[in-house]
């Protein structure tokens, strides 16, 4: 678009700009992960809706994992969830350059430190809910 | 969504609520989802546990605790904010210009998923 | 063969023939810019900006472009290499494929073949108010602020700007949104509001954390991907993000407090 001022505006397309560099692919990939976990969010909360309703409603929703279009929902869930966990982790260095004693702390040990709280947090979950029914 | 104008006095943002509601959120989904994924949606399918330790009386038992139920809607309140935040930019970045609308449509659906989910737990 | 510029490397042996592509406008003459293309013997040791001043002097006389220190200083040689944000003087002729498009840098109108328009960022950079906002009136007899090595270190990398622009041709949010303040300003108002003689933050947060300022960045990440400086302004803006909410609801809850300095929480010590 030529303005008045004999400037020339090239704009890039609206809707597939993100299409022309990988890196905003992977940006855009990182953003729709949202998406994912905002689905499993939802039947999360329909799941313990379905719970307070009692037994026959509960157990209806649990069968609905077993269908082949949810399994693969489930494993596109899994996929983007953990994408947006590496996402999330790997850039804490630039939002939190935390330091000890006056030295800034090395990238490395701050995304290591999240890999790892990761890691214990999703083993303890899983312990607490697989043991929990029997404590 | 906004424009820097120099004959315009900018005013300080009111984001800093959203965004500490999308940044916390995110950590949490970020620690959390794909364990929860894991474990509610593919562990029984997938054969890795018996489908009885999803049996209503056990999941019944697991919810008895309220510090239970605080913590489950703290996880799910957190994850569907930083879901309605993130969609509301996405839109955006996929060419959908009206912020306006993906307000209403991302904010409004986290609101009603919050309602029910705190109608649930009561 | 004849070398008017004195700064092209002395001929060597690494001889190769680069096809390049260059977007051509004149606004006097064309409705919209066009490709011209230029076969242009170079040899492997050049930079980009050798390749662009060898057909200025050599092919086409009439092509426009800016440059000036040939040694990624003063940052006016900014260019879309295939389609990258490039500064051509750092970026060498060995590191490319057999042909090459060059156009001016993304997100800025185009005034004339590779020569962009930057008004708007100038305007932007002016208005996050990019030097020291001391405390009290300083005056002569008080001497020099003293800062210290650790001080120092804790805004250096944000000094290293050189206002290239790759930053904004690399950034999607400043595409889609127009009125975006963008990488290289916020950067620079992080690096004062970092600075321990600096008491400014509150007064910049009117434009860095107003909805045109920090709020409009998605994390997209690309400027500090190619920062030819690594000044890493992604990371600036998540500080200032973080810091700006913070601030926030200080002031929300407590608005006797608005008026004092919030700049201590980041500063790691003031004076």
């Amino acid at each position: 678009m030529k303005l008045a001022n004999g400037n020339y505006i090239r704009s890039p397309n609206r809707y597939s700009w993100w299409l022309r560099q990988g890196r905003y692919v992977r940006y855009m990939m990182r953003e729709l992960s949202s998406l994912f976990i905002g689905v499993f969010s939802v039947m999360m909360v329909w799941g313990l809706y379905r719970l307070s309703q009692g037994e026959t409603a509960f157990t209806a929703f649990t069968d609905m994992f077993w269908s082949k279009s949810i399994l693969v929902l489930s494993v596109l869930m899994f996929l983007f969830a953990a994408y947006h966990s590496y996402t999330w982790f790997i850039v804490t260095p630039k939002a939190m350059p935390l330091k000890l004693g006056g030295k800034r702390i090395a990238a490395g040990v701050i995304i290591g430190a999240h890999m790892l709280l990761w890691l214990l947090c999703s083993v303890a979950v899983w312990a607490a809910f697989v043991y929990g029914g029997a404590v | 969504m906004s424009t820097y104008d120099p004959n315009v006095a900018p005013k300080v943002s009111n984001k800093p609520i959203i965004w500490s509601l999308f940044a916390a959120g995110g950590t949490v989904t970020a620690l959390l989802t794909p364990v929860l994924v894991l474990l509610f949606a593919l562990a029984v399918p997938l054969g890795i546990l018996p489908a009885e330790m999803f049996s209503y009386a056990r999941m019944e038992s697991l919810l008895a605790s309220p510090l239970i139920r605080l913590v489950v809607f703290g996880i799910l309140f957190l994850s569907l904010w930083h879901t309605a935040h993130r969609m509301r930019i996405t839109v955006h970045d996929f060419g959908l210009r009206s912020d306006g609308a993906a307000v209403f449509v991302f904010y409004g659906l986290a609101a009603i998923a919050t309602i029910v989910l705190a109608v649930a737990l009561i | 063969m004849s070398t008017k510029t004195s700064i092209l490397p002395v001929v060597g042996s690494h001889h190769r023939t680069l096809e390049v592509e260059v977007l051509r406008y004149d606004p006097d003459k064309d409705d919209k810019p066009y490709y011209q293309t230029y076969q242009v013997p170079c040899e492997e040791e050049w930079v980009i900006l050798d390749v662009i001043n060898y057909i200025k002097d050599n092919l086409d006389r009439t092509l426009s472009y800016r440059w000036s220190c040939h040694m990624a200083v003063c940052g006016s040689c900014g260019m879309m290499v295939n389609g990258e944000p490039t500064l051509t003087c750092a970026s060498f002729v060995r590191d490319m494929p057999a042909k090459i498009r060059v156009e001016p840098l993304e997100n800025f109108p185009v005034a004339r073949d590779l020569i962009v328009d930057m008004d708007s960022f100038v305007e932007k950079l002016s208005s996050v108010k990019p030097y020291i906002i001391a405390a009290d009136e300083r005056t002569v007899e008080d001497g020099t602020f003293t800062q210290l090595p650790a001080q120092l270190a804790d805004y250096m990398s944000y000094t290293h700007c050189i206002n290239c622009l790759l930053c904004y041709a690399a950034c999607p949010q400043v595409n889609l949104n127009e009125g975006f303040v963008g990488p290289a300003a916020l950067a620079l108002a992080h690096r004062y509001n970092l600075d321990s003689r600096d008491k400014g933050r509150s007064v910049r947060e009117d434009v860095v954390a107003s909805n045109a300022g920090i709020w409009e960045c998605s994390f997209v990440g690309a400027c500090s991907e190619v920062c030819p400086k690594h000044v890493d302004p992604a990371a600036a803006i998540q500080q200032i993000k973080i810091a700006a909410t913070g601030d926030y609801f200080i002031n929300f809850l407590m608005p006797w407090k608005k008026s004092k300095n919030t700049d201590e929480a980041s500063s790691g010590g003031g004076k």
